[in-house]
């Protein structure tokens, strides 16, 4: 059993070495698959990345009139925190709202003179609230134009940012559904590319395989060593599809960066490279394998 | 040992390949089988490997009746059986020394064995120097010497060899056929299936006729006869 184990993974290596250029081919394609699939992984990451960065950037403001109590903010926010679609809730006070607007507006010379002109400070204070999910927004909403808070309330921003919030939302959705059928996609094209890819390779050994099988070998005697060059396949295009992403990461990190300013690829490259690596191993060694165990059943039956 | 009992093959109406073949092969016989190009020598060989099944009759080799044999049963039956090819069929990707430790290889020898016994076994075919050559690198008398020794290295109970000497010359066919008469005498029975005049004339042996699926003739000791 250890003897059979031992030489059919001597004649695995053997034949990822010796079989020149239907290993090189089939190995140049796994790596363009795994390329494609590891692309896909760090598009998926930007997707959602930019989707947070978004996300995190819709709110609803509610402004109080001038003269409610602090007290009476605090009860409006307490009762909002006990509504479950609600992730954060910002109190900006009156004094602080003004402090925002003169440092917001310290270059605007006739602002800030206006302002110094008033007696009293005009700005209303008010509770910057931030949803878990965007779709929860008009529940919110809603539940501040509740009779009761009227006579509290300024004004709600949603109803004016409502058409915004909304679309944002439904770009938010569709951008990650078409990434995952992107992915689903490109992955089911490199599958197949791969599988004949390999079915070509073993085609031309099916004499090999139709000699051993007049010699006497087990149908597991030839397949074994098949599928481990199939995963050898997987293992060197693993670390070749991750040496050839590298430049493209180091190329492409400043352009990312202007268009997401939070999003550090190179960093995300670097500090996530062992799991990337982990990914790359996983799909190269299952999608090398199995088209090898695929293919060459075929020629099992002489 | 080896009988085929009212065996036919027939691919379809035009073309019937074995009719109604009877014959038997006893241990340790020399048995050459000769015929016409298409006369059914090639498919008989098939049949008895189980490399195609017969339309009708039973082929019996030791304990394998062997038409009924599935195919993850084959390679039990083949490991019985060292087979010897005009094409010679040698693996490619793998050197003298490799192509006869296969065989012993499959069985699932252990490789202290395969140490002691491929050497010899290329010593008895004259090919120790040739050992780590590729099948590239050989001569067709070369390439034939490595395939016989890999059809006997595991002692099969028998050796078929399938027109051995069809792509030699007359010298390295007499060297082929002094090797089949050597394992016979070391007790293996050999069937030799050949178009070659003089090598079966200068056998005295056994000879089966095949002339259009059928056995024509089937004589101890006979001659090369197609007529």
């Amino acid at each position: 059993m250890i003897t059979n184990l031992y030489r059919i993974i001597k004649y695995g290596i053997q034949g990822f070495f010796r079989n020149g250029w239907a290993s090189v081919s089939a190995l140049l394609v796994i790596m363009l698959a795994l390329f494609v699939f590891l692309a896909l992984i760090i598009f998926n990451v930007l997707t959602v990345n930019a989707l947070n960065v978004l996300r995190d950037k819709i709110d609803i403001s509610v402004y109080f009139q001038p003269d409610v109590s602090e007290e009476d903010i605090t009860k409006v926010r307490q009762s909002l925190e006990s509504l479950k679609e609600i992730k954060s809730i910002q109190y900006i006070s009156r004094n602080e709202a003004l402090a925002l607007f003169q440092e917001r507006h310290k270059n605007d010379e006739t602002i800030s003179k206006a302002i110094s002109v008033l007696d009293d400070n005009p700005l209303s204070a008010s509770l910057n609230i931030k949803a878990n999910d965007p779709r929860d927004y008009p529940v919110i909403a809603s539940y501040l134009n509740n009779e009761n808070l009227k006579n509290l309330i300024d004004q709600v921003n949603y109803n004016q940012n409502q058409l915004v919030i909304n679309r944002l939302a439904k770009i938010l959705e569709t951008g990650g559904k078409i990434g995952l059928g992107l992915t689903v996609i490109l992955s089911l094209v490199a599958i197949f590319v791969t599988l004949n890819t390999i079915i070509l390779a073993i085609y031309s050994t099916k004499d090999e395989i139709s000699i051993m099988r007049l010699v006497g070998a087990s149908n597991k005697f030839i397949r074994g060593p098949y599928i481990i060059q199939g995963a050898l396949y997987g293992v060197s295009a693993a670390i070749l599809s991750l040496i050839l992403m590298a430049p493209l990461i180091y190329l492409s990190s400043p352009y990312v960066k202007i268009l997401m300013p939070e999003m550090n690829l190179q960093g995300y490259f670097y500090g996530n490279l062992l799991k990337l690596f982990g990914y790359q191993l996983l799909f190269g060694i299952t999608l090398g394998a199995v088209s090898s165990a695929i293919a060459v059943r075929k020629y099992l039956k002489i | 040992m080896i009988s085929f009992q009212n065996v036919s093959k027939i691919y379809n109406s035009h073309s019937v390949a074995l009719e109604n073949i009877n014959l038997s092969i006893n241990p340790n016989e020399f048995v050459s089988i000769v015929g016409r190009n298409g006369a059914g020598k090639s498919t008989l060989i098939k049949l008895l490997i189980g490399e195609e099944k017969p339309s009708k009759g039973r082929v019996i080799f030791g304990p394998y009746e062997v038409n009924k044999l599935k195919p993850q049963e084959l390679p039990d039956l083949r490991r019985q059986i060292g087979i010897v090819f005009q094409d010679y069929r040698l693996l490619p990707m793998n050197n003298a020394y490799e192509n006869i430790a296969f065989a012993l290889e499959v069985e699932g020898r252990a490789q202290s064995e395969i140490e002691e016994f491929v050497p010899q076994v290329l010593d008895m075919v004259g090919l120790t120097q040739r050992a780590y050559n590729f099948p590239h690198e050989l001569s067709g008398g070369e390439k034939q010497r490595v395939a016989i020794a890999r059809a006997m290295i595991h002692r099969p109970a028998v050796v078929v060899a399938d027109e051995p000497t069809g792509n030699l010359d007359p010298l390295h066919a007499a060297e082929i056929v002094k090797l089949l008469i050597k394992i016979n005498e070391l007790g293996t029975t050999v069937i030799l299936v050949t178009h070659n005049k003089d090598v079966v004339n200068s056998l005295h042996r056994r000879v089966i006729s095949l002339d259009n699926g059928k056995i024509i003739r089937d004589e101890e000791k006979g001659k090369y006869m197609l007529a």
